[in-house]
């Protein structure tokens, strides 16, 4: 058990500091600082400088360093989203030259972003059914159909999209991996009202809308695997509980504030009892992510424990909206939808977003069937 | 950075495995709960390969290691519901190595460290009195009063009693004035009793480690709820895999898939808790290991008897028999859950601790 970083890593975080500390300051240029930081080493360090990136030596625990210090500066680290997340890693691991070198940069700075085309109305859990078609003539691709729970699609210019180009094979195998402009006449897009009143996700239409013929990422057929190349990048996903732990210390703040039977509420037992139940949740994600980091370094994988980052923590996150509406009791009845400024009724916003935690990304019943089934070594569900 | 134990730790790990698994089947730890007779087999076994001395220190014949080291045994003890002594011995052992005058350690640590004698530990007194700064007992020479949940009293050679202000105290079996009265034990792998002392000598020990005795005592209840709930993760998917029913085996069908995987992910990874309060009561400062000892044993001894509960569900009626076993784990992870203070009592302590 040695819980130190060493003096090399303590160094590097005494560099990051300082660098951090001189580099930024609230309000900053956030491109210009993030040109900086890639510059020197501490931002998209798995990808070529060629592309935008800093192409450093891979180092697990420079990443966490990396991590945790720009989160404590409250610096912009990497771009989030689907273009950096998940579009950028797969055309390192299947892309053409020129796709690379047309994308992934502008997508690393932040300038292009990517809506993701996979789920349909009929094609959610089982997503290779999806039926979106799309057909080569004239040189392009023609695509018609539908998307669905596509965040941010207005925000986006272009789209990676599964689309069934291959209508007469297998299920698996007829589908292709097409990136698509969203700027054109053949796009409809149609944002979805949510439970908390936002509107992040949205309805895509395509209507004879069109792509070049060389814009498919891997051969025509492959988008399933394509898709899939994803998963060995996964394995740097580690379980960060920064969300787990920020939602605690918040909580403890609320129940600090709020009153209960006239009296603060941590000083309730039971408030306390909970409280004190959801910090050992908070200690079990915390070690069970730097097991898993301690085992990416001696090569052993996180195993089983990977596998149960995402429920474990949106689990998490639903203990933590049912206590906090414990305390607010009937500062609930007050909606924070539409409200600029909302008082303690700001948690009934984190209690339906705790349920958003629990569907995107793959389903709690879809997370259990990998534990089971990948984890567990579980008989697989026969898949038609 | 190496959030994980290390090669020794390992190998020790695997070493009592390996003898549990030849030596503990179910059917050993399932006899204990029909025998009148306490099982000391296993505890003779563990002795014979060095465990006692593991956290004595080397000038008295152990191994002068720390409590992770002891843990990591804990957890397949707990894990194949081994029958007979094991925590009480070693947190007697504990207490003498951290409390007693170097005279003392002479004449007990090397009899404690290769299991030539036997001790355990007297600590609750009224309805919920586990913590040191709830003990009253106390006296010049002579202890008057009664300690009660006593683990496997009889036959034990020395008894360590935690007495007012957090101190500890030396009674020997064989002293007068000790009476042991039997109680029925919910977990038949154990014996309890309740101790009398009626003007019975005892030998004071000079520091009054009761508190850490107490801390020491929470993680290894929790590295043993750790193993035995994984136990029963593990004996709920092995039955999943095997039994068939419509033609497959019931793990294909989704409610069980779910309902193990629910298990495993109350399970799988906690096991950090009792890591790192081992880790911060051989190393760090006390008030933190305080608090990790209780978050360790408040979490792991309550997710235990739940995931008993659902081992034998999964098993359906076969895990409702006495022969079958399940109730073995169930038991322990009833004694686990309460035994040193329940999980309530101790996240009462974590919130004081944490400052709240």
């Amino acid at each position: 058990m040695d819980l130190a970083f060493g003096p090399e890593h303590d160094a590097f975080r005494t560099e990051l500091r300082s660098f951090l500390g001189v580099e930024w300051q609230p309000g900053a240029d956030v491109a210009a600082f993030r040109r900086k930081a890639v510059e020197e080493g501490y931002l998209y360090r798995g990808i070529p400088r060629r592309y935008g990136g800093s192409e450093q030596t891979p180092d697990i625990l420079k990443a966490r360093i990396i991590a945790e210090e720009f989160a404590r500066a409250k610096a912009p680290a990497e771009v989030k989203g689907n273009g950096v997340q998940m579009l950028v890693p797969t055309l390192l691991e299947r892309g053409e030259e020129w796709q690379r070198v047309k994308f992934i940069a502008d997508t690393l700075s932040g300038e292009l972003k990517w809506a993701q085309g996979f789920s349909e109305p009929g094609s959610g859990s089982d997503l290779a059914s999806l039926r979106t078609r799309g057909e080569l003539r004239d040189g392009q691709w023609v695509i018609n159909g539908q998307k669905v729970w596509t965040s941010y699609a207005r925000d986006c210019r272009y789209m990676f999209a599964l689309v069934r180009t291959e209508p007469d094979a297998p299920k698996h195998d007829g589908i292709s991996y097409l990136l698509i402009d969203l700027h054109q006449p053949g796009i409809d897009i149609r944002p979805m009202k949510q439970i908390n009143g936002g509107d992040d996700f949205n309805e895509v239409f395509f209507t004879d809308a069109v792509t070049p013929e060389d814009w498919i990422v891997g051969r025509r057929g492959e988008g399933w695997s394509v898709s899939k190349s994803l998963l060995k990048h996964e394995r740097n996903m580690l379980g960060g509980i920064d969300r787990s732990e920020a939602m605690f210390k918040s909580l403890l703040g609320l129940a600090k504030r709020a009153e209960r039977d006239g009296r603060p509420a941590i000083e309730d037992p039971w408030v306390r009892d909970r409280l004190a139940a959801l910090k050992a949740g908070l200690e079990v994600q915390r070690h069970s992510s730097h097991i898993q980091l301690s085992r990416e370094l001696t090569g052993e994988g996180g195993g089983l424990l990977q596998l149960m980052n995402k429920l474990g923590q949106s689990n998490y996150a639903a203990q933590i909206a049912e206590v906090a509406n414990a305390i607010i009791e009937d500062e609930a009845l007050v909606s924070p939808i539409g409200n600029p400024r909302p008082g303690n009724e700001r948690w009934v916003d984190q209690y339906m977003n705790s349920l958003a935690a629990a569907i995107a990304g793959g389903t709690s019943n879809i997370q259990r069937n990998i534990i089971a089934e990948r984890g567990l070594g579980l008989p697989r569900e026969k898949a038609v | 950075m190496r959030f994980d134990l290390d090669e020794q730790q390992r190998a020790f790990q695997l070493a009592v495995t390996e003898y549990l698994e030849a030596e503990c089947p179910t059917e050993r730890a399932l006899a204990a709960h029909d025998a009148v007779e306490l099982d000391l087999g296993i505890w003779r076994g563990l002795m014979e390969l060095g465990i006692g001395g593991l956290v004595v220190p080397e000038e008295h014949g152990g191994l002068g290691l720390g409590l992770l080291d002891l843990a990591v045994i804990a957890e397949p003890v707990g894990r194949f519901a081994a029958p007979g002594p094991f925590i009480d011995h070693a947190l007697a052992t504990i207490a003498l190595a951290v409390a007693a005058s170097d005279k003392q350690k002479a004449a007990w640590l090397p009899l404690l460290a290769s299991g030539a004698k036997r001790a355990t530990v007297a600590l609750a007194e009224a309805k919920g009195d586990w913590t040191a700064d709830r003990w009253t007992l106390d006296g010049e020479d002579t202890l008057t009063g009664t300690k009660r949940y006593v683990l496997n009293a009889e036959g034990a050679d020395l008894i360590v009693v935690g007495l007012a202000n957090g101190a500890l105290g030396l009674v020997e079996a064989s002293a007068p004035g000790l009476a042991i009265e039997v109680v029925l034990s919910t977990d038949g792998g154990k014996r309890l009793s309740t101790l009398s002392f009626s003007e019975t000598p005892f030998e004071r020990l000079p520091v009054a480690a009761g508190a850490r005795l107490v801390d020491a005592g929470l993680v290894l209840l929790a590295a043993d709820a750790f193993g035995g709930a994984s136990a029963c993760v593990d004996r709920a998917v092995s039955y999943a895999k095997e039994r068939e029913q419509f033609g497959q085996p019931i793990g294909a069908f989704q409610a069980m898939k779910h309902q193990l995987a629910d298990m495993a992910l109350s399970v799988a990874p906690t096991i950090g808790l009792y890591w790192y309060a081992a880790h911060l009561f051989d190393t760090g400062e006390a008030a933190a290991a305080a608090e990790a000892a209780a978050l360790a044993k408040a979490h792991i001894a309550e997710v235990y008897p739940r995931i008993a509960r659902r081992m034998i569900e999964a098993h359906g009626g076969i895990g409702y028999t006495w022969e079958f076993g399940d109730h073995v784990w169930l038991k322990r992870a009833l004694f686990d859950q309460v035994y040193l203070g329940s999980p309530r009592q101790h996240r009462m302590r974590i919130a004081k601790l944490a400052g709240w």
